[in-house]
């Protein structure tokens, strides 16, 4: 059982297989199922974000509060236009996480990647990957066991609650998560993998929980949409062969420490932040139909 | 290691929008009503932390009720919970605390009707994950990962040898067993996490013991 990035990484090199194996294997030898029954699950967590994302992308999805939605689709037709400036690849994937997080919103179904609030990022950037990579299914359903085990480490070293650790940890882990996922099915290393999580992850560090009106809508959609783009870029600089100075267990140990000294106004509280800007707080005076002096 | 399985990661599939405050709460109100073993007639809920902050925004209130009426995470009914209640004559009251708790994420429920009562304390860790930490007064730690048998049982020698005996004889392996109470010599507590589901049989079995006074079997 891998305890932390460098094993797992060390773990894939000895036995010269993927992240993704090493996953597997574990899941296997932990809940004593078998393998069959492990990648049919993974592959209906699967079917449940592509129909997150094809909803979002082809529909005017709208939450209750009105704050969030139709985003996705202004901006897939953006991209048909051919202005973009950041490129299609980028741009769908961006789409693609913001459509999971906006059918989230209006309490749609989705699969928490690691958690609902951050659950655009991983399929944003996978969906976009199908387009441009051709994976096979198996390739997508490997995709989610890469980032699961690196997810899988945050979670029992860190934190994957915004409540406990701030948005860091929960939009922050799913970037890094994606970002070492994407070097494994672009042909990388395990331990560009790491790099390309450390990297991704050392840009969301310090991010605070600051939703409007309590809501997992403002800024979480957009910060989704940001965390596909950083995942995107930190795995190609990994995949460049760049590699962060403080190593991948290092960042998820900052992150961690960042979070237990975070105050908790800026921990999912909607007392700090965004939350109590004079438009967050009027905004949330709006959907709860409660006087501005109350709060 | 509090995440154990990948699919603590990747997953679960569920209503939006906050896997701690939406399918966490739901959770901790199935746990509920798993323990509580009938529709209650009433339930009271306490919010604390950021639970009693932000729970109207993120569906706290109709989750943790939905998990009171049996749902599951994914389960779309969750969004109408507080009117499939109300049809069901279920008393619904909901008190945000001050109190500051060890935890951000973390409700009490209390589950009743004229023939009992259970209260219990759960938190709602992230991702979707929860431990439940307190039932009726007793500290404990239940990851609501593998089936569990609690036994309140009289404070007294052979108890423990009792019930192990008669889970050894059905050939049930204990992966985790933990004996608390509240004063010496009076009511207590056995949690034990099993390998595999358990009959009802065997829980009747465990019920005729002299020692025991209640068993509840949950996470099937």
């Amino acid at each position: 059982m891998f305890r932390n990035v460098a094993e797992l990484v060390e773990l894939a090199e000895a036995k010269n297989c993927k992240i993704s194996d090493i996953m597997i294997e574990q899941e296997m030898e932990i809940t004593g199922r078998t393998k069959d029954e492990i990648l049919s699950q993974m592959d209906r967590n699967l079917k449940v974000m592509e129909e997150a994302v094809e909803r979002g992308i082809t529909q005017d999805v709208r939450s209750h509060s009105g704050l969030t939605g139709g985003d996705a689709l202004l901006l897939q037709n953006y991209m048909k236009s051919g202005k973009s400036l950041s490129g299609e690849f980028m741009l769908d994937a961006v789409s693609k996480a913001i459509a999971t997080n906006e059918v989230n919103a209006a309490m749609g179904t989705i699969c928490a990647t690691p958690t609902a609030g951050s659950a655009g990022v991983v399929p944003g950037v996978l969906f976009a990957l199908k387009e441009k990579l051709n994976p096979t299914r198996e390739q997508m359903v490997a995709f989610l066991f890469a980032s699961g085990a690196f997810g899988f480490v945050v979670a029992n070293n860190a934190s994957i609650s915004g409540a406990a650790g701030g948005c860091q940890a929960e939009v922050g882990s799913a970037t890094g998560m994606a970002a070492a996922a994407i070097v494994e099915l672009a042909g990388g290393t395990p331990s560009q993998s790491a790099e390309a999580m450390a990297i991704a992850l050392k840009n969301m560090l310090g991010l605070v929980c600051d939703p409007v009106a309590g809501l997992v809508e403002v800024p979480c959609v957009k910060r989704n949409a940001m965390g596909a783009s950083n995942a995107i870029v930190a795995a190609d600089m990994a995949l460049a062969g760049i590699k962060s100075r403080i190593p991948c267990d290092e960042v998820i140990d900052a992150m961690y420490k960042i979070g237990q000294t975070m105050p908790t106004a800026l921990k999912e509280t909607a007392q700090g932040g965004l939350a109590a800007t004079p438009t967050g707080r009027e905004l949330e005076a709006k959907i709860f139909g409660i006087a501005l002096n109350k709060k | 290691m509090k995440y154990k399985s990948v699919f603590d990661i990747i997953g679960p599939v569920m209503i939006g929008p906050s896997s701690s405050h939406t399918a966490g709460a739901a959770r901790i109100g199935r746990v509920a009503r798993d323990l509580f073993g009938r529709k209650p007639a009433y339930a009271h809920i306490s919010f604390y932390g950021s639970f009693a902050k932000t729970y109207r925004g993120h569906g706290t209130d109709v989750a943790i009720v939905g998990g009171i009426l049996d749902f599951d995470t994914f389960d779309t009914r969750i969004v109408d919970a507080l009117s499939l209640a109300k049809e069901q004559d279920i008393e619904i009251k909901m008190t945000e605390e001050d109190a500051i708790t060890d935890h951000p994420n973390t409700a009490r429920i209390v589950l009743g009707d004229e023939h009992g009562k259970i209260e219990l304390v759960g938190i709602s860790i992230g991702g979707g994950k929860i431990e439940i930490t307190e039932l009726n007064g007793f500290d404990l730690q239940l990851s609501g990962e593998h089936p569990a048998l609690l036994i309140v049982h009289n404070d007294r020698y052979g108890a423990i040898a009792g019930v192990a005996n008669v889970l050894a004889k059905h050939q049930i392996n204990i992966g985790h067993m933990r004996v608390s109470r509240k004063e010496k010599g009076q009511e207590a507590l056995m949690i034990i996490e099993v390998d595999q589901n358990v009959d009802q049989v065997l829980v009747e079995e465990i019920e005729a013991l002299p020692i025991v006074q209640q068993v509840v079997k949950i996470n099937e």
